[in-house]
Protein backbone atom coordinates (compact mmCIF):
# COMPACT_ATOMS: atom_id res chain seq x y z
CA UNK A 1 0.00 0.00 0.00
CA UNK A 2 1.25 3.42 -1.00
CA UNK A 3 2.24 6.15 2.20
CA UNK A 4 -0.13 8.96 1.89
CA UNK A 5 1.21 10.56 4.85
CA UNK A 6 3.10 14.22 4.25
CA UNK A 7 7.01 14.09 4.96
CA UNK A 8 7.07 16.48 7.88
CA UNK A 9 7.75 20.10 7.04
CA UNK A 10 7.66 23.20 9.34
CA UNK A 11 4.67 24.81 8.88
CA UNK A 12 1.53 23.01 10.53
CA UNK A 13 -0.19 20.68 7.87
CA UNK A 14 -3.83 21.09 6.06
CA UNK A 15 -6.54 19.04 7.51
CA UNK A 16 -8.41 17.13 5.35
CA UNK A 17 -11.72 14.86 5.41
CA UNK A 18 -13.63 13.34 3.06
CA UNK A 19 -17.29 12.36 3.72
CA UNK A 20 -17.50 8.76 2.23
CA UNK A 21 -20.77 8.73 2.52
CA UNK A 22 -21.15 11.24 -0.50
CA UNK A 23 -18.02 9.68 -1.99
CA UNK A 24 -18.97 7.85 -5.34
CA UNK A 25 -15.59 7.03 -6.34
CA UNK A 26 -15.08 9.61 -9.36
CA UNK A 27 -11.60 9.66 -8.66
CA UNK A 28 -11.29 13.27 -9.59
CA UNK A 29 -8.95 14.04 -6.38
CA UNK A 30 -7.03 11.47 -7.31
CA UNK A 31 -6.21 12.99 -10.56
CA UNK A 32 -5.67 16.41 -9.08
CA UNK A 33 -3.84 15.76 -6.18
CA UNK A 34 -2.26 11.55 -6.61
CA UNK A 35 0.12 12.01 -4.00
CA UNK A 36 -2.81 12.39 -1.54
CA UNK A 37 -5.66 10.76 -2.49
CA UNK A 38 -5.60 6.78 -3.81
CA UNK A 39 -8.35 4.77 -4.77
CA UNK A 40 -8.21 1.17 -3.44
CA UNK A 41 -10.25 -1.51 -5.91
CA UNK A 42 -13.25 0.41 -7.66
CA UNK A 43 -14.37 2.44 -4.75
CA UNK A 44 -12.29 2.77 -1.59
CA UNK A 45 -10.67 5.94 -0.91
CA UNK A 46 -7.93 6.25 0.84
CA UNK A 47 -6.62 9.90 1.40
CA UNK A 48 -4.17 11.89 3.62
CA UNK A 49 -5.90 13.75 6.17
CA UNK A 50 -2.77 16.21 7.12
CA UNK A 51 -0.72 16.77 3.85
CA UNK A 52 2.05 19.39 3.96
CA UNK A 53 1.00 23.47 3.54
CA UNK A 54 3.17 23.37 0.21
CA UNK A 55 0.57 20.68 -0.99
CA UNK A 56 -2.05 23.61 -0.70
CA UNK A 57 -3.18 24.50 -4.35
CA UNK A 58 -3.30 20.21 -5.29
CA UNK A 59 -5.75 20.13 -2.60
CA UNK A 60 -7.69 22.76 -3.61
CA UNK A 61 -7.80 21.40 -7.01
CA UNK A 62 -9.07 18.39 -5.86
CA UNK A 63 -11.96 19.87 -3.29
CA UNK A 64 -13.62 21.90 -6.16
CA UNK A 65 -13.49 18.87 -8.60
CA UNK A 66 -14.99 16.72 -6.54
CA UNK A 67 -18.27 16.36 -8.70
CA UNK A 68 -19.86 14.99 -5.35
CA UNK A 69 -18.39 17.87 -3.17
CA UNK A 70 -17.44 15.43 -0.23
CA UNK A 71 -13.77 17.22 0.42
CA UNK A 72 -13.42 19.34 3.47
CA UNK A 73 -10.61 21.36 4.25
CA UNK A 74 -8.83 23.44 6.62
CA UNK A 75 -5.90 25.68 5.82
CA UNK A 76 -3.72 25.97 8.71
CA UNK A 77 -3.85 29.44 10.17
CA UNK B 1 -31.00 36.18 22.29
CA UNK B 2 -28.83 36.53 25.61
CA UNK B 3 -26.29 34.00 24.95
CA UNK B 4 -24.60 32.96 28.20
CA UNK B 5 -22.10 29.62 28.16
CA UNK B 6 -22.48 27.05 26.13
CA UNK B 7 -20.41 24.03 26.87
CA UNK B 8 -20.04 20.83 24.37
CA UNK B 9 -18.87 17.76 26.49
CA UNK B 10 -17.34 15.54 23.97
CA UNK B 11 -14.39 17.09 21.85
CA UNK B 12 -15.66 14.56 19.04
CA UNK B 13 -16.56 14.67 15.79
CA UNK B 14 -20.60 15.05 16.59
CA UNK B 15 -19.56 17.63 19.54
CA UNK B 16 -16.86 19.38 16.70
CA UNK B 17 -19.32 20.03 14.68
CA UNK B 18 -22.33 21.06 17.13
CA UNK B 19 -20.15 23.62 18.05
CA UNK B 20 -19.94 25.16 14.68
CA UNK B 21 -23.10 24.94 14.46
CA UNK B 22 -24.06 26.72 17.11
CA UNK B 23 -21.66 29.58 16.19
CA UNK B 24 -22.56 29.74 12.48
CA UNK B 25 -26.14 30.12 13.79
CA UNK B 26 -25.43 33.30 15.56
CA UNK B 27 -24.20 32.30 19.06
CA UNK B 28 -21.69 34.96 20.73
CA UNK B 29 -21.40 33.63 24.09
CA UNK B 30 -18.74 31.98 25.95
CA UNK B 31 -18.25 28.30 24.60
CA UNK B 32 -16.39 25.47 26.20
CA UNK B 33 -15.75 21.99 24.55
CA UNK B 34 -14.73 19.43 27.10
CA UNK B 35 -13.33 15.95 26.09
CA UNK B 36 -11.55 12.94 28.12
CA UNK B 37 -8.82 12.54 25.40
CA UNK B 38 -5.77 14.59 25.23
CA UNK B 39 -6.52 15.15 21.56
CA UNK B 40 -8.14 17.74 19.54
CA UNK B 41 -11.38 16.01 17.60
CA UNK B 42 -10.09 13.65 15.03
CA UNK B 43 -11.04 11.53 12.82
CA UNK B 44 -12.18 7.80 13.39
CA UNK B 45 -12.42 6.01 10.04
CA UNK B 46 -8.73 5.90 9.44
CA UNK B 47 -8.36 3.86 12.57
CA UNK B 48 -8.88 0.93 11.21
CA UNK B 49 -7.97 1.06 7.94
CA UNK B 50 -5.38 3.23 6.73
CA UNK B 51 -4.11 3.94 10.44
CA UNK B 52 -3.24 0.23 10.84
CA UNK B 53 -1.72 -0.43 7.62
CA UNK B 54 0.82 2.28 8.08
CA UNK B 55 -0.41 4.39 4.99
CA UNK B 56 -1.24 7.29 7.37
CA UNK B 57 -0.09 8.06 10.90
CA UNK B 58 -3.06 7.95 13.77
CA UNK B 59 -1.87 11.17 14.98
CA UNK B 60 -2.73 12.86 11.63
CA UNK B 61 -6.33 12.26 11.90
CA UNK B 62 -7.46 15.53 13.53
CA UNK B 63 -10.76 16.69 11.61
CA UNK B 64 -10.33 20.17 9.60
CA UNK B 65 -12.47 23.01 11.73
CA UNK B 66 -14.67 24.15 9.57
CA UNK B 67 -16.24 27.84 10.83
CA UNK B 68 -14.11 29.48 13.66
CA UNK B 69 -14.88 28.19 17.29
CA UNK B 70 -13.73 31.43 19.46
CA UNK B 71 -13.74 27.89 21.88
CA UNK B 72 -12.15 27.19 25.10
CA UNK B 73 -10.47 23.45 25.21
CA UNK B 74 -10.63 21.27 28.38
CA UNK B 75 -9.08 18.25 27.10
CA UNK B 76 -7.61 15.54 28.94
CA UNK B 77 -10.68 16.34 31.72
CA UNK B 78 -13.63 14.09 31.88
CA UNK B 79 -16.76 15.15 32.73
CA UNK B 80 -17.86 13.47 36.00
CA UNK B 81 -21.05 14.86 37.10
CA UNK B 82 -24.26 16.99 35.79
CA UNK B 83 -26.30 19.12 37.98
CA UNK B 84 -29.16 20.61 35.87
CA UNK B 85 -30.89 21.92 39.05
CA UNK B 86 -27.43 24.36 39.39
CA UNK B 87 -27.04 23.90 35.71
CA UNK B 88 -23.49 22.73 36.35
CA UNK B 89 -20.99 20.23 34.97
CA UNK B 90 -18.49 18.15 37.40
CA UNK B 91 -15.27 17.93 36.03
CA UNK B 92 -12.80 15.01 37.06
CA UNK B 93 -10.31 17.79 37.93
CA UNK B 94 -12.83 18.84 40.86
CA UNK B 95 -13.83 22.30 38.57
CA UNK B 96 -17.55 22.73 37.82
CA UNK B 97 -18.81 24.46 34.73
CA UNK B 98 -21.72 26.35 34.64
CA UNK B 99 -24.00 26.14 31.71
CA UNK B 100 -26.59 27.79 29.70
CA UNK B 101 -26.80 25.62 26.84
CA UNK B 102 -25.05 21.98 27.06
CA UNK B 103 -24.87 19.42 23.84
CA UNK B 104 -23.71 15.88 25.39
CA UNK B 105 -21.39 14.01 23.04
CA UNK B 106 -19.82 11.84 24.85
CA UNK B 107 -19.92 8.54 22.21
CA UNK B 108 -19.30 5.39 23.50
CA UNK B 109 -16.21 3.36 24.23
CA UNK B 110 -14.99 -0.43 22.84
CA UNK B 111 -16.36 -2.84 24.81
CA UNK B 112 -13.60 -4.80 26.88
CA UNK B 113 -12.81 -8.32 27.23
CA UNK B 114 -15.23 -9.77 29.72
CA UNK B 115 -13.00 -11.30 31.81
CA UNK B 116 -10.76 -8.54 33.61
CA UNK B 117 -8.22 -10.93 34.53
CA UNK B 118 -7.68 -12.08 30.91
CA UNK B 119 -8.10 -8.72 29.61
CA UNK B 120 -4.94 -7.26 31.44
CA UNK B 121 -2.94 -9.90 29.22
CA UNK B 122 -0.12 -8.15 27.28
CA UNK B 123 -1.24 -8.37 23.58
CA UNK B 124 -4.94 -7.47 24.09
CA UNK B 125 -5.79 -4.96 22.11
CA UNK B 126 -9.54 -3.03 21.62
CA UNK B 127 -9.55 -0.09 19.16
CA UNK B 128 -12.01 2.96 19.60
CA UNK B 129 -9.69 5.92 20.24
CA UNK B 130 -6.50 7.28 18.19
CA UNK B 131 -4.08 6.02 20.67
CA UNK B 132 -5.21 2.75 20.80
CA UNK B 133 -4.67 2.65 16.78
CA UNK B 134 -1.51 3.76 17.66
CA UNK B 135 -0.67 1.01 20.20
CA UNK B 136 -2.23 -1.58 17.78
CA UNK B 137 -0.18 -0.19 15.13
CA UNK B 138 2.89 -0.68 16.44
CA UNK B 139 2.06 -4.55 17.53
CA UNK B 140 1.45 -5.11 13.96
CA UNK B 141 4.33 -3.47 13.10
CA UNK B 142 6.30 -5.85 14.85
CA UNK B 143 5.37 -8.84 13.04
CA UNK B 144 3.00 -11.04 15.58
CA UNK B 145 2.89 -14.64 14.59
CA UNK B 146 -0.73 -14.55 14.33
CA UNK B 147 -3.16 -11.92 14.91
CA UNK B 148 -6.43 -13.42 16.45
CA UNK B 149 -9.54 -10.91 15.71
CA UNK B 150 -12.46 -11.45 18.02
CA UNK B 151 -15.76 -10.15 16.67
CA UNK B 152 -16.65 -10.15 13.05
CA UNK B 153 -18.87 -6.63 13.03
CA UNK B 154 -17.41 -3.82 10.75
CA UNK B 155 -14.50 -2.75 13.12
CA UNK B 156 -13.06 -6.94 13.61
CA UNK B 157 -13.76 -7.46 9.98
CA UNK B 158 -11.89 -4.14 9.02
CA UNK B 159 -9.16 -4.79 11.56
CA UNK B 160 -8.53 -8.61 9.65
CA UNK B 161 -8.53 -7.20 6.25
CA UNK B 162 -5.67 -4.74 7.26
CA UNK B 163 -3.80 -7.40 8.59
CA UNK B 164 -4.28 -8.93 5.31
CA UNK B 165 -2.83 -6.15 3.67
CA UNK B 166 0.42 -6.39 5.72
CA UNK B 167 0.71 -9.80 4.83
CA UNK B 168 -0.25 -10.91 8.56
CA UNK B 169 -1.63 -13.92 9.33
CA UNK B 170 -5.06 -13.27 10.99
CA UNK B 171 -7.90 -15.79 12.60
CA UNK B 172 -11.36 -14.46 12.76
CA UNK B 173 -13.93 -15.17 15.02
CA UNK B 174 -17.30 -14.71 15.45
CA UNK B 175 -20.10 -16.67 17.29
CA UNK B 176 -22.65 -15.57 14.74
CA UNK B 177 -23.41 -17.51 11.07
CA UNK B 178 -21.58 -15.02 9.56
CA UNK B 179 -19.51 -12.11 9.50
CA UNK B 180 -21.92 -8.63 9.48
CA UNK B 181 -24.72 -11.22 9.18
CA UNK B 182 -26.55 -9.20 12.41
CA UNK B 183 -26.82 -6.22 9.97
CA UNK B 184 -26.92 -7.63 6.87
CA UNK B 185 -28.24 -10.53 7.31
CA UNK B 186 -27.01 -13.88 6.50
CA UNK B 187 -26.89 -14.12 2.55
CA UNK B 188 -25.13 -10.91 2.42
CA UNK B 189 -22.91 -11.97 5.53
CA UNK B 190 -22.06 -15.42 3.44
CA UNK B 191 -20.39 -12.84 0.77
CA UNK B 192 -18.38 -11.17 3.23
CA UNK B 193 -16.97 -14.50 4.18
CA UNK B 194 -16.25 -15.09 0.81
CA UNK B 195 -14.46 -12.24 0.93
CA UNK B 196 -12.90 -12.63 3.67
CA UNK B 197 -11.17 -16.45 3.27
CA UNK B 198 -10.73 -14.73 -0.66
CA UNK B 199 -8.25 -12.48 1.15
CA UNK B 200 -6.60 -14.93 3.46
CA UNK B 201 -8.31 -14.36 6.78
CA UNK B 202 -8.86 -17.92 8.71
CA UNK B 203 -12.54 -17.05 9.36
CA UNK B 204 -14.48 -18.75 11.90
CA UNK B 205 -17.99 -18.58 12.39
CA UNK B 206 -20.69 -20.16 14.64
CA UNK B 207 -17.32 -19.97 17.15
CA UNK B 208 -16.74 -19.23 20.73
CA UNK B 209 -13.80 -17.94 22.30
CA UNK B 210 -13.98 -19.85 25.83
CA UNK B 211 -10.79 -17.86 27.21
CA UNK B 212 -7.57 -16.49 26.45
CA UNK B 213 -4.32 -17.76 28.18
CA UNK B 214 -1.11 -16.01 28.66
CA UNK B 215 2.53 -17.06 29.69
CA UNK B 216 4.46 -16.50 32.86
CA UNK B 217 5.22 -13.54 31.75
CA UNK B 218 1.68 -12.23 31.52
CA UNK B 219 1.67 -12.45 27.59
CA UNK B 220 -1.39 -13.98 25.82
CA UNK B 221 -0.49 -16.89 24.02
CA UNK B 222 -3.53 -19.00 23.26
CA UNK B 223 -6.95 -18.60 23.04
CA UNK B 224 -8.99 -21.72 23.70
CA UNK B 225 -12.30 -22.38 21.89
CA UNK B 226 -15.59 -23.15 22.58
CA UNK B 227 -14.96 -27.12 21.12
CA UNK B 228 -11.56 -27.37 22.99
CA UNK B 229 -9.20 -26.04 20.28
CA UNK B 230 -7.14 -24.00 20.81
CA UNK B 231 -5.58 -20.84 18.53
CA UNK B 232 -1.92 -19.97 18.92
CA UNK B 233 -1.80 -15.99 19.11
CA UNK B 234 0.49 -13.49 20.30
CA UNK B 235 -2.05 -10.26 19.43
CA UNK B 236 -5.52 -10.31 20.27
CA UNK B 237 -8.37 -7.19 19.00
CA UNK B 238 -11.58 -7.65 20.59
CA UNK B 239 -14.13 -6.41 18.60
CA UNK B 240 -16.88 -6.95 20.65
CA UNK B 241 -18.86 -3.16 19.62
CA UNK B 242 -19.51 0.01 21.85
CA UNK B 243 -20.86 0.52 25.13
CA UNK B 244 -22.38 4.32 25.31
CA UNK B 245 -20.52 6.87 27.75
CA UNK B 246 -23.53 7.77 29.82
CA UNK B 247 -22.30 6.40 33.44
CA UNK B 248 -21.35 10.50 34.23
CA UNK B 249 -25.05 11.37 33.76
CA UNK B 250 -25.96 9.17 36.96
CA UNK B 251 -27.69 11.09 39.45
CA UNK B 252 -28.90 13.76 36.90
CA UNK B 253 -32.47 12.84 36.47
CA UNK B 254 -31.96 12.44 33.08
CA UNK B 255 -33.47 9.00 31.09
CA UNK B 256 -29.74 7.87 30.25
CA UNK B 257 -28.50 4.35 30.20
CA UNK B 258 -26.48 1.83 28.55
CA UNK B 259 -28.97 2.36 25.49
CA UNK B 260 -28.03 5.83 25.18
CA UNK B 261 -29.75 9.70 26.27
CA UNK B 262 -33.29 9.25 25.48
CA UNK B 263 -33.92 12.44 23.31
CA UNK B 264 -37.16 13.72 22.18
CA UNK B 265 -38.07 14.11 18.09
CA UNK B 266 -36.20 17.44 18.11
CA UNK B 267 -33.11 15.98 20.19
CA UNK B 268 -33.73 17.78 23.50
CA UNK B 269 -32.71 15.11 26.34
CA UNK B 270 -35.66 14.11 28.52
CA UNK B 271 -35.69 13.38 31.67
CA UNK B 272 -37.13 9.89 33.75
CA UNK B 273 -40.24 10.90 33.48
CA UNK B 274 -39.94 11.84 29.96
CA UNK B 275 -40.10 15.67 30.05
CA UNK B 276 -37.51 17.20 27.64
CA UNK B 277 -35.04 19.92 29.31
CA UNK B 278 -34.59 22.75 26.42
CA UNK B 279 -31.25 23.68 27.27
CA UNK B 280 -29.48 20.31 26.82
CA UNK B 281 -29.22 18.30 23.71
CA UNK B 282 -27.75 15.10 22.84
CA UNK B 283 -25.52 14.06 19.58
CA UNK B 284 -23.46 10.99 18.00
CA UNK B 285 -23.75 7.66 19.20
CA UNK B 286 -24.69 8.34 22.60
CA UNK B 287 -28.21 10.13 21.51
CA UNK B 288 -31.37 7.24 21.50
CA UNK B 289 -34.29 9.03 19.27
CA UNK B 290 -37.46 8.24 17.40
CA UNK B 291 -36.55 8.16 13.84
CA UNK B 292 -39.43 9.74 11.96
CA UNK B 293 -38.27 7.37 8.96
CA UNK B 294 -39.23 4.19 11.18
CA UNK B 295 -42.11 5.59 12.50
CA UNK B 296 -40.43 7.01 15.54
CA UNK B 297 -38.59 3.78 16.50
CA UNK B 298 -35.73 5.12 19.04
CA UNK B 299 -32.30 4.31 17.33
CA UNK B 300 -28.84 5.17 18.87
CA UNK B 301 -26.39 5.11 16.07
CA UNK B 302 -23.18 4.98 15.36
CA UNK B 303 -22.33 5.99 12.23
CA UNK B 304 -20.07 9.10 10.94
CA UNK B 305 -22.41 10.80 9.06
CA UNK B 306 -24.92 10.69 11.79
CA UNK B 307 -22.45 12.25 13.96
CA UNK B 308 -22.02 15.51 11.83
CA UNK B 309 -25.87 15.54 10.72
CA UNK B 310 -27.06 14.99 14.74
CA UNK B 311 -24.24 17.56 16.02
CA UNK B 312 -25.27 20.20 13.60
CA UNK B 313 -28.95 19.63 14.14
CA UNK B 314 -28.02 19.80 18.24
CA UNK B 315 -25.62 22.79 17.76
CA UNK B 316 -28.99 24.43 15.62
CA UNK B 317 -31.24 23.56 18.13
CA UNK B 318 -28.90 25.17 21.17
CA UNK B 319 -28.71 28.09 19.13
CA UNK B 320 -32.51 28.63 18.97
CA UNK B 321 -32.64 28.14 14.88
CA UNK B 322 -33.44 25.22 14.51
CA UNK B 323 -37.64 25.67 15.50
CA UNK B 324 -37.92 22.68 17.67
CA UNK B 325 -38.00 20.64 13.85
CA UNK B 326 -37.69 16.51 14.32
CA UNK B 327 -34.52 15.16 13.37
CA UNK B 328 -34.95 13.10 10.16
CA UNK B 329 -31.36 12.47 8.74
CA UNK B 330 -31.33 9.13 6.43
CA UNK B 331 -28.93 6.99 7.90
CA UNK B 332 -26.00 5.75 5.90
CA UNK B 333 -22.28 4.41 6.87
CA UNK B 334 -19.61 2.94 4.80
CA UNK B 335 -16.53 0.04 5.52
CA UNK B 336 -14.54 -1.05 3.11
CA UNK B 337 -13.05 -4.44 4.25
CA UNK B 338 -9.46 -5.10 1.59
CA UNK B 339 -10.22 -3.69 -2.00
CA UNK B 340 -14.16 -4.00 -1.53
CA UNK B 341 -16.34 -0.53 -0.42
CA UNK B 342 -19.73 -1.46 1.39
CA UNK B 343 -22.15 1.03 1.40
CA UNK B 344 -25.67 1.62 3.24
CA UNK B 345 -28.67 3.83 3.24
CA UNK B 346 -31.42 3.50 5.60
CA UNK B 347 -31.79 0.60 8.29
CA UNK B 348 -31.48 -2.85 7.63
CA UNK B 349 -33.24 -3.76 11.65
CA UNK B 350 -36.68 -5.41 11.01
CA UNK B 351 -35.76 -5.91 7.83
CA UNK B 352 -38.55 -9.38 6.57
CA UNK B 353 -37.07 -9.55 3.29
CA UNK B 354 -34.41 -8.60 0.81
CA UNK B 355 -33.55 -8.73 -3.08
CA UNK B 356 -30.83 -8.43 -5.24
CA UNK B 357 -31.70 -5.26 -6.94
CA UNK B 358 -28.54 -4.52 -8.95
CA UNK B 359 -25.51 -6.66 -10.06
CA UNK B 360 -24.82 -9.75 -8.70
CA UNK B 361 -22.94 -11.44 -5.97
CA UNK B 362 -21.07 -13.40 -8.84
CA UNK B 363 -19.66 -9.92 -10.50
CA UNK B 364 -18.43 -9.06 -6.75
CA UNK B 365 -20.87 -5.83 -7.02
CA UNK B 366 -24.31 -5.31 -6.00
CA UNK B 367 -26.64 -3.46 -4.25
CA UNK B 368 -29.13 -5.15 -1.90
CA UNK B 369 -32.43 -3.99 -1.13
CA UNK B 370 -34.04 -4.37 2.12
CA UNK B 371 -38.15 -4.56 2.57
CA UNK B 372 -40.71 -4.54 5.63
CA UNK B 373 -44.53 -4.86 5.35
CA UNK B 374 -44.06 -4.08 1.54
CA UNK B 375 -42.08 -0.77 1.69
CA UNK B 376 -38.17 -0.77 1.31
CA UNK B 377 -36.25 0.51 4.77
CA UNK B 378 -32.36 0.34 3.68
CA UNK B 379 -30.19 -0.54 0.78
CA UNK B 380 -26.46 -1.58 0.63
CA UNK B 381 -24.16 -1.55 -2.21
CA UNK B 382 -20.87 -3.40 -2.55
CA UNK B 383 -19.11 -1.51 -5.16
CA UNK B 384 -21.92 0.11 -6.66
CA UNK B 385 -21.87 3.12 -4.39
CA UNK B 386 -23.79 5.35 -7.71
CA UNK B 387 -26.60 3.35 -7.27
CA UNK B 388 -27.39 3.99 -3.75
CA UNK B 389 -28.75 8.13 -3.65
CA UNK B 390 -31.73 6.61 -6.01
CA UNK B 391 -32.77 3.94 -3.22
CA UNK B 392 -32.44 6.33 -0.52
CA UNK B 393 -34.72 8.53 -2.44
CA UNK B 394 -37.28 5.45 -2.48
CA UNK B 395 -36.45 4.39 0.66
CA UNK B 396 -37.37 8.10 2.06
CA UNK B 397 -40.54 7.91 0.42
CA UNK B 398 -41.27 4.29 1.98
CA UNK B 399 -41.80 3.03 -1.64
CA UNK B 400 -43.09 -0.12 -2.44
CA UNK B 401 -40.65 -3.14 -1.87
CA UNK B 402 -39.69 -4.86 -3.74
CA UNK B 403 -38.80 -1.56 -5.59
CA UNK B 404 -38.78 -0.85 -9.88
CA UNK B 405 -41.24 -4.16 -11.07
CA UNK B 406 -41.55 -4.83 -14.63
CA UNK B 407 -38.73 -2.26 -15.71
CA UNK B 408 -38.07 -3.66 -19.27
CA UNK B 409 -34.19 -4.19 -18.66
CA UNK B 410 -35.25 -6.12 -15.18
CA UNK B 411 -34.24 -9.27 -14.48
CA UNK B 412 -36.56 -10.85 -12.03
CA UNK B 413 -35.99 -10.09 -8.60
CA UNK B 414 -36.07 -12.91 -6.28
CA UNK B 415 -37.64 -11.89 -2.57
CA UNK B 416 -34.95 -13.99 0.11
CA UNK B 417 -35.47 -13.61 3.42
CA UNK B 418 -32.53 -11.76 5.74
CA UNK B 419 -32.29 -14.01 8.50
CA UNK B 420 -30.53 -12.16 10.99
CA UNK B 421 -29.26 -14.18 13.86
CA UNK B 422 -30.44 -13.78 17.17
CA UNK B 423 -29.16 -10.95 18.96
CA UNK B 424 -26.05 -12.24 20.50
CA UNK B 425 -24.80 -12.10 23.91
CA UNK B 426 -21.22 -12.41 24.96
CA UNK B 427 -18.81 -13.88 23.08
Amino acid sequence: MSDLSSPPTASPPLRVTVDLNRCQAYAQCCYAAPEHFALHGREALFYDPAPSASARLAIERARVSCPVQAIRVEEPR
Amino acid sequence: MSDGHAVVVGASLAGLRGAEALRRAGFAGTLTLVGDEPHRPYDRPPLSKAALTGAVAPEATLLPNLHALEAEWRLGIAATGLDRQARRIRLADGATLPYDRLLIATGSRARSWPNPAEAGLVGIHTLRGRDDAASLRRALAAGPKRVLVIGAGFIGCEVAASCRALDLPVTLIDPGPAPLARILGQPVGEIVAALHRALGVDLRSRTKVERLEGDASGRVVRAVLGDGSSVETDLVVVALGAVRNTEWLHGSGLDAGPGGIACDEAGHVLDTEGRPDRSIAAAGDVARFPHPLYDGRPVALEHWGHAVAQGEHAGRLLAGAASGAAYAEMPAFWSSQGSITIKSVGLTQGADSMVFAQGSPKEGRFVVVYGREGRCIAAVSFDSARWLPAYAERIAARAPFPPIRGGTDEHSLAVLAPDFPEERTAP
